[in-house]
Order: structure tokens, then sequence, then C-alpha cells
């Protein structure tokens, strides 16, 4: 019995009423669940998203991925590595105790003095920092060690902690040392157990069993607009078909990515409503550059054909972005003609479309010398990004087109990602989300050259190498003025584009499907919020 | 007895350590958890920390040996997803695991034995071939599909009962149970019953086989020539004798379902054991495969002894006693 039949069946009865669940307690099904309650163990998607309900950053991102004030009112830049922020003030954490400065440095410490943490995620928040300092209880200056225009945007990750859960003398910032804490650091069990989790957010932490579910109570004593729902729970139901039959049975108001398939009758159910709304997150090829003969491709001279810009172009040229987004996506995706969405920071305002036109893509691979063509395989995942497996298949079949014989080697993610490390594939697929909402965070890692010292270039895989795009890149990232920073990303974007090491294919969007009655609004950080479900009046 | 549960300890001491190697290097060889967890972001000093954090710098053989050492101190590691011991991890979704097969099993005997009994014993009426044709479909229907249809029928289309997860625990002597509660119950019986439908199926099937083979054996058609009234037959003389195969396939089936009710645990977001298992794999969180593994060789191996046991318990001609060589 296949899935779809499944599914149909499922869908046959949509007709059905919903049942509405209780007023006041929200029940959400989740696609994949939260590692830890810790904020500051692993920098992922379900962790940040789950934990910000529960602890707050200093910095905030509003639905468009815009900074916003959060527990900090204001911050400006004093010279390019002195920066001052403004506390809010009257801030209280769930316990009634207030927040103030030390706080702030308690939690950067932590973020330092994390042994479980994975790879020192937070550490690209803290490793930049000089020295922080409180001259009162609600301000606060941060110095960087060089230049550091991203710090705003990067303190929109890693929540505040209450100093109090551990003991301490006087708190001050360091790299190196226990900044004043005298008793045992928290470990992520304390957080887990509810013991260290006191935030100051909307919520908090109720119980949380791994697997079970996550149960989170009204913060009555949040500083902000007061939350709808007095409990929400949240429950990780991975397959797709099962959380669908989960909102149905009114088991969930609200569900995360439900199948773009299923839109269709989503929409026609009178039951149900949903949202899509376009993520940061570009799925793109790498190609492999760097190398005179590369282990995917085979030409009849023997070179590799992936160092000509004409044929890199004339791959760009053969597919057909807006069916792919139309058939396989399921409209679910945007196409991409770079790779960080129109209208965000750095990005072009409104790059030029890469138009499907196989006769011109035949044309530069004749001009390039290969008007026969070569053998390449295609690399991708099938169980990491949405319809992967189908949208290579695709891709390889419209490049069989102008000639380039593509077999598509599609494996599963855990084994996927060590192998592109390991630089064993050619024309490689890839996706990748910008946190920070710059352009910047695609180009550090995968288009400037190969810098693991710097942390650049790290994800460049193809080990493309442009000093042009890399002097511009790295102007732009010590670069404090907005206007400047924003000219200077536009431009290497528009190198990026010039010589195509990666080719962008399109933008995922996020889905959210709820009971009707119920409003939610997207993010294209895929947060799932409870504060962005509201009922409808 | 003692002697041979002893010999059976030691042997089974064995299984484990030659599983630990098995599942030790298939998982090694899968892949590198590393490229799965640090991002791209991290430096190259936070990564080479973080792969000597986890052990991973060492040879294979170094990494094995360790992982050995520290198992015979009772360590089975540290989940790299989680960051929580793998074995606690894992022994947190016991109680969950246990008694959604516990009810499986039970429907499976309460179902599988009697239906079984009946189809045996009226094989040539239409009761008995309805029965046996009907458990057909019990093997053949796939587990995923059947789950969809239960959660269809009564969560979906009557309202009924709830389509996904488990019910608030009762802490029972200290292990969180939902099975004392009616909001446990409706969460319980539609997996359960999904569970148990194969092993309906099989365990009736193989009543049923026994019962026929049975009914023409020497002994009850002297029971019977004897004048022995028909239900003490069936009782006395041809369960007993035929319990031996179905007891041993309900405790296989018992192992199994603890450590690979994968599928049903999906289709109903259930926090057992088997969700753990894919969810690491996928995530190539290799101590919680390893201990996982272990433990499930382990549970395989306590419900072979016990099985064994039964079978003394059963047949007086089976003794626990290895013969004279």
């Amino acid at each position: 019995m296949s899935l779809a039949r499944i599914r149909a069946a499922v869908l046959a009865l949509l007709a059905l009423a919903v049942p509405s669940a209780g007023a006041q307690v929200l029940k959400i099904g989740l696609a994949s669940e939260p590692t830890a309650m810790d904020p500051h163990y692993h920098q992922v998607t379900p962790n940040d998203s789950m934990t910000s309900h529960i602890f707050e950053t200093l910095v905030g991102q509003d639905a468009n991925l815009k900074l916003v004030p959060r527990l900090a009112t204001s911050w400006r830049a004093l010279d390019d590595t002195t920066w001052e922020f403004k506390l809010r003030e009257g801030v209280k954490f769930s316990n009634g105790q207030p927040f103030t400065a030390q706080d702030v440095i308690f939690s950067l410490c932590r973020m330092v003095n994390n042994p479980q943490t994975i790879s020192g995620s937070y550490a690209t928040i803290t490793r930049k920092l000089a020295d922080v300092q409180a001259p009162d209880d609600h301000t606060l200056i941060i110095k960087t060690q060089s230049p550091d225009p991203l710090l705003p945007a990067s303190l929109t990750r890693g929540g505040m902690l209450w100093n109090g859960i551990v003991e301490h003398g006087k708190i001050v910032f360091e790299q190196k040392g226990q900044c004043g804490v005298t008793g045992a650091w928290p470990t992520l069990e304390d957080f887990n157990t509810g013991k260290s989790a006191i935030g100051t957010g909307p919520y908090v932490l109720k119980s949380y069993v791994k697997g079970g579910g996550i149960d989170l109570a009204r913060n009555d004593a949040y500083w902000g607009a007061k939350p709808e729902w007095a409990e929400v729970k949240l429950l990780p139901v991975p397959g797709a078909a099962p959380r669908l039959a989960g909102l149905l049975a009114g088991d969930f108001d609200l569900i995360e990515s439900p199948a773009a398939r299923d839109l269709p009758r989503i929409k026609s159910h009178p039951g149900l409503g949903y949202v899509v709304t376009p993520s940061t997150r570009v799925v793109f090829f790498q190609f492999d550059v760097g190398r005179d003969a590369s282990p995917q491709v085979k030409a009849p001279d023997g070179k590799n054909p992936l160092q000509d810009l004409r044929v890199r172009r004339a791959i760009s040229m053969a597919i057909d972005r807006k069916t792919i987004v139309a058939r396989i996506m399921d409209g679910v995706a945007s196409p991409a003609y770079q790779f960080l969405p129109d209208g965000m920071f750095g990005a072009l305002p409104q790059p030029p479309e890469m138009k499907y036109d196989p006769q011109a893509a035949k044309q530069l691979l004749a001009e390039a010398g290969y008007p026969d063509g070569f053998d390449l395989t295609l690399s991708a995942t099938n169980d990491r990004y949405m319809n992967d497996g189908q949208v290579a298949q695709a891709v390889a079949q419209y490049l069989s087109r102008i000639g380039i014989r593509t077999t598509v080697d599609a494996m599963t993610r855990s084994i996927y990602f060590p192998k592109r490390a390991k630089r064993e594939f050619s024309f490689a697929m890839g996706g990748w989300s910008s946190e920070t909402g710059e352009a910047s965070s695609f180009l550090q890692y995968w288009v400037t050259s190969f810098a693991p010292d710097d942390g650049l270039g790290t994800s460049n895989y193809g080990r493309y190498s442009n000093p042009e795009f890399d002097r511009v890149l790295r102007q732009a990232l010590v670069t404090v003025n907005d206007v400047e920073r924003d000219k200077l990303q536009q431009q290497a974007v528009r190198l990026a584009l010039a010589d195509l090491p990666s080719i962008p294919l399109h933008f995922e969007s996020t889905t959210w499907a709820f009971r009707k009655g119920l409003t939610y609004e997207g993010r294209p950080d895929q947060f799932t919020l409870a504060t962005s479900v509201k009922s409808a009046r | 007895m003692v002697l041979f549960v002893l010999r059976r300890l030691i042997q089974s001491l064995f299984v484990l350590l030659a599983v630990s190697i098995v599942v030790f290097f298939a998982v090694y060889a899968v892949g590198d958890p590393i490229e799965l967890l640090v991002s791209p972001e991290a430096t190259p000093e936070a990564r080479a920390a973080m792969i000597a954090r986890l052990g991973l710098d060492l040879p294979v053989w170094q990494q094995y040996l360790g992982f050995l050492s520290r198992a015979l101190h009772g360590d089975l590691g540290t989940s790299f997803v989680h960051g929580v011991p793998a074995i606690q991890l894992i022994v947190q979704r016991i109680p969950a695991t246990f008694e959604l097969v516990v009810v499986a099993i039970a429907l499976t005997c309460l179902a599988g034995i009697p239906l079984g009994l009946l189809a045996g014993l009226h094989r040539d009426r239409l009761l008995g071939r309805g029965i046996l044709s009907g458990s057909v479909l019990g093997f053949s229907v796939p587990n995923f599909w059947l789950g969809m249809m239960l959660i269809l029928t009564f969560s979906v289309w009557l309202g009924w009962l709830p389509a996904s997860g488990r019910g608030e625990p009762v802490k029972v002597m200290g292990v969180g149970l939902t099975l004392f509660t009616a909001e446990g119950w409706s969460h319980l019986i539609m997996p359960a019953i999904n569970l148990a439908l194969a092993n309906i199926a099989l365990v009736l099937r193989m009543t049923a086989s026994g019962v026929i083979e049975a009914q023409s054996q020497e002994y009850v058609k002297f029971a019977r020539a004897k004048g022995l009234r028909p239900g003490r037959i069936v009782r006395r003389h041809i369960l007993r004798n035929i319990l031996i195969p179905v007891v041993t396939v309900i405790g296989m089936e018992f192992g199994s379902l603890i450590a690979y009710s994968t599928i049903t645990e999906t289709v109903f977001a259930w926090p057992g054991m088997g969700k753990l298992l894919i969810d690491s794999v996928y995530h190539l969180d290799r101590p919680v495969v390893v201990a996982y593994v272990m433990l499930a060789t382990l549970i395989f191996v306590v419900v072979n002894l016990i099985v064994d046991i039964l079978y003394a318990a059963l047949d007086p001609r089976v003794q626990l006693v290895e013969r004279a060589a």
C-alpha cells in the first residue's frame, strides 16, 4: 500500500468537521523535536524556536527577520569595536527576580563555559567579544576584538539566563576563566528538568519528556503582551501523515510543515486553514571548480568542464526553476536568482531572472568545447530538503536535455554530508538558511576562498577562489556602517552571480496548518512560536 | 537448574560481546556524525574540540576498546545529539514501550489462542475456515496502513480516540504508567491493537495447526476412546502439548516488539524506544544505537531464558540440565 493511497484515504475524510480544542490550551504538532531545553546547547532551528518561549534574547527578530528591541531597548555603535546596549527596565524573571546587566554578562559567560555545547554553537556570538562592562544595571558596553557589524544580529540567538542559578561572586566577563562563578555551571540536565530553566520569556517550562512532549505554562509576570494561551502542549510527530491525522482528529490546533501535496486538500477543507511563508533557506548546487580532475565528472577531453564559466552558465540556463517550483514543490517554494530572498539585507533588490533557455545553453556548451556534452553525477540528499530526491531527478533530466549525461546519486543525509565534506562530489546539492538575515551569511561560508583559520569558506567544498570577491566580502564583514555594508554585500552577490561557483535553485517555503478559528504569522526563520498563534476574532 | 541458568548467562555474555563488536563497527562504517552535528559556522578549533570530546579522533579499535571498558563500568556512552547518557535516554522510554507491548501481547494471547482452538477444532466448518482465512488479513495488512486506518476511523471520523501521543503517566512504584487511567487507555488501545494484529494472526494459525495435528495423535484418540469429556481432552491433552511452540513464538515476539515496534510508535507518535532508535540512526547518534542494540540483545537473551524455563513447566519431558556428552 503506497503512501499516496494512505494520504488519499486520509483526505477522503477531510470533509468531516474538526473538533475544536478546549479554550486556552494550545496543542502543537512539531515536525522535529528539540534536543534539549538548554538555550546554549545546539544552535539549530527546533532548539532555538523552542527555547525562545522560555528565554529571551537581547535583540529580537520580527516576522520579516528585521532586528527589533527585545531585552535590549536600543543599541548603537560608539566606534568600530564598541557597542552600547540599553536594557529594558522592569523586566522580571519567571521567579520574580529583576533582569539586569549582571544576567547578561552571566549568560555570555555561560556560553563560553558550557562544555556540553555542540561544537561551540553559541561561541559564534562570544568568541568575537573582547570585554563586556556594565556601567549601571541597565547599560551594557560591549567591546569586540575586531569590527563586528553583525553583533546585534548575532545577539538574536542565545537566551538570557538568571544569574542566581549558580553560586558566584562578582561576575566579570572573561574568555578564559570562571567569570567569578564559584559553584558548578548548570548542565543541560538542569535545564531539561526545569531547575535552571528560569527565563524572562512569555512561557515557563512545565514539563519536558523526551519524545513525549513539552508542556509550557503562561508566565503571568511577562513584561510584554500577555500571551493568549494559558497552556501550550507541543508533541513531536515526525511523520507528515500522522501529524495531519492528528490535526484532523483535533489532537492538535496547529501543525508544522504538512506535506506539500496535501495542501490543495487542506485548502478545500472547511475546518482548516494554512499559511505558506517563504523562508531564507536557499537550495542550490555547488560546482567542484577547484580541481583539474573532479571525481564525478567525465569529459571527452579529460578536463574538468565545470571549471569553465560557460559550462556553469549553461547548466544554470538548462534548469527550468519555475516548473520545478510549480510541479515538484507544489508552489511551496519560490525560484531563486540569488542566495538570499530579494529585499533582505545585502541581497539584490531585483536580481536578473535566470531564464530557462535550453537552446542557448546548448550553444554555450558547444562554445566551451563540449558540443556532445559530458558525463556528470549529481549528488543530493533524499531526506534533508523538501522533495530533494525528486528535485535532483528533475535537474538531471534538464541537464540530459542539453547533452550532459547526468546520473543522480541521492542518499540519506548521514551519508551525504560526510562524503561532501571529503570532497567526493563534483556537482552537489546544498541548502542554507541565513540566520543573520544578511547576504554575507551564505557568501562567507560557501563562496569565499577556503580559509578555515579565519572561519571563512568552511563550506566551500568546490574550492572556488576569487581574490576580488574575497576582498569585497571581507571588507563587508568588518564594515559597521549599514549603508556601506549593504552596498558591499550587494557587490559581492553580483560577483558571485557573475562567476556562478554555485547556482541557486529555489527558496523553500515553510507551511503551517491549523484549525479554523486560528491565525498564524509564519516566519522566514521557520520558528514555530505559540505567541504567533492567535484566535481569529 | 541453577547450573543451566548459569551456563546460559555465560553464553549470553559472549553473545553480547559479539553483538557489541558487530554493531559498533557497523555504525562506525555508516558515516561520520560530525558533519551532521557541527555547523559550518564553527571555527576549526571548536570543531577539533568537538571531535576530541566525542572521541572520534581515535582509531576505531581504540574507540571500541574505550567503549568496552566504559561499558564494563556501566557507562554505555553519552548521546551525541542529546548530550545525556544514552542508557538514560533509552530507560526513560522503556515504560511507554513496555506497557504498549504488554497490552499487545495480552491481546495476542486472549484473542489468538482461543480463536486458534476454535479454528482447529472446527476446521471443516464455516467458523473454522472463516477464522483461518480472516487471519491471512492479519499477516498481509501492512502495519503502517492499518495504523492510519485505525486513526481515520476512530479519531478522525468517529472522534472517539486521540490520534497520537500517550496519556499523562501516573507513578506506580516510581514508574510512570498510563495503564491506570481512562485517558491512558484511550491513547493506548489503538497502537496496542495495531501492534497485536499480526501476532494474533500468527498465534492463531500456530494454535490451529497444532490442534489439527494433535487431534490425529494416538494419545488424543486414546483419551477419546477412554471416554474423556471433549473439554477435558482439549484442555489437558491438546492444549498443553501444542502450547510449547506458541509460548516460544510469543516470547520471541515479546522481545522483538519491545525492541523494534518502530512503525507503530512512529504512526501513533508513541514516545517509546522504537522511535528513539530510528531517530538515532538518522542522526548517526552512535552511542544510542549501540546501547540500544545491546539492550535489545539483553532483552532477547532474558526472554529466551524465561521461555526455556516455561518449557519445563509446560512439558515434563523437558529438563533443564545439560545431557552428559
